[in-house]
């Protein structure tokens, strides 16, 4: 596994999580850049995900829903606020109508990903930020659980304390 | 621990001894059930899937409505999670995606 630290907040609810990639920086950029390989990538096999509308600029808009086993559709947008290719972006991450148009009763969270060129790799940073319990709860919601194993855990977590 | 919170200690740790009813939980905790469909999944009576639903439903686990002649379940996250615990999912989530990428750059490098 590539990843090499994460740390969580309890207070800010932030998970911050570091990735080492064995390949160069502007090859990392690329899946992001990339709907085709974006998708691929961010959702399990199990609820993939599908992005509509990619507009990796400031002020631009990413659309995508996740479709779970039962053939439900979640529909989700990121708000594009920062892009510094092939470093990093930053952006707000909420959820939508079918139609794409934000969703405003619930939670937006804030995302930070930035990419440095590292031992011949790309060392990948990931910052997301959760207003409150609540907004933390409806992102693991939205079908994003890969498989059953978040519930199982909790489970397990519960019988352990 | 105030008297309150053992007590709901009490009838968590009650409700999550039994081995049918963890799964019970684990499958409205993915998303609404109707009782009878979870019943469909044991070898047990309705009324026996029934009486494990009230048990998870009286420690606060799971919450039960009507849906005209159907009682559907559905796991009380809350209940279950805290902020610790779903910032842990999360990071489960997150590290699924960092493996995807990396599987996705090693294929490539084969070609």
């Amino acid at each position: 596994m590539p990843v090499t630290d994460v740390s969580h907040d309890m207070d800010t609810r932030t998970l911050t999580i570091v990735a080492e990639f064995a390949a160069p920086l502007q090859r990392v950029w690329q899946v992001y850049a990339d709907p085709r390989q974006l998708e691929r990538v961010w959702g399990p096999p199990t609820y993939p995900a599908t992005f509509v509308d990619h507009d990796l600029r400031p002020g631009g808009r990413v659309t995508y829903y996740m479709t779970s086993p039962e053939g439900e559709k979640f529909a989700g947008y990121w708000e594009i606020v920062t892009v510094d290719e092939p470093t990093g972006f930053t952006f707000d991450d909420g959820f939508a109508h079918e139609d794409f148009t934000p969703n405003s009763d619930l939670p937006v969270s804030h995302n930070e990903y930035r990419f440095v060129a590292f031992d011949g790799g790309t060392r990948a940073t990931y910052v997301g930020t959760y207003a409150s319990a609540d907004a933390l709860q409806k992102v693991l919601d939205m079908g994003i659980v890969e498989g059953a194993t978040g519930s199982i855990n909790q489970i397990d977590g519960l019988l352990a304390t | 621990m105030a008297e309150d919170d053992e007590d709901r200690a009490d009838a968590l740790f009650h409700a999550l001894a039994d081995r049918t009813r963890r799964d019970i939980l684990r499958r409205v905790l993915a998303g609404e059930h109707s009782v009878s469909a979870l019943a469909a999944g044991y070898e047990m009576s309705f009324a026996a899937v029934q009486k494990h639903v009230a048990v998870l439903e009286r420690a606060g686990l799971l919450t039960k409505r009507r849906n005209g002649r159907e009682q559907l379940a559905s796991g009380d996250v809350a209940a279950v999670r805290s902020v610790g615990s779903m910032l842990t999912e999360l990071e489960q989530v997150w590290r699924g995606r960092i493996a995807r990428i990396d599987e996705l750059i090693a294929t490539e490098e084969e070609h």
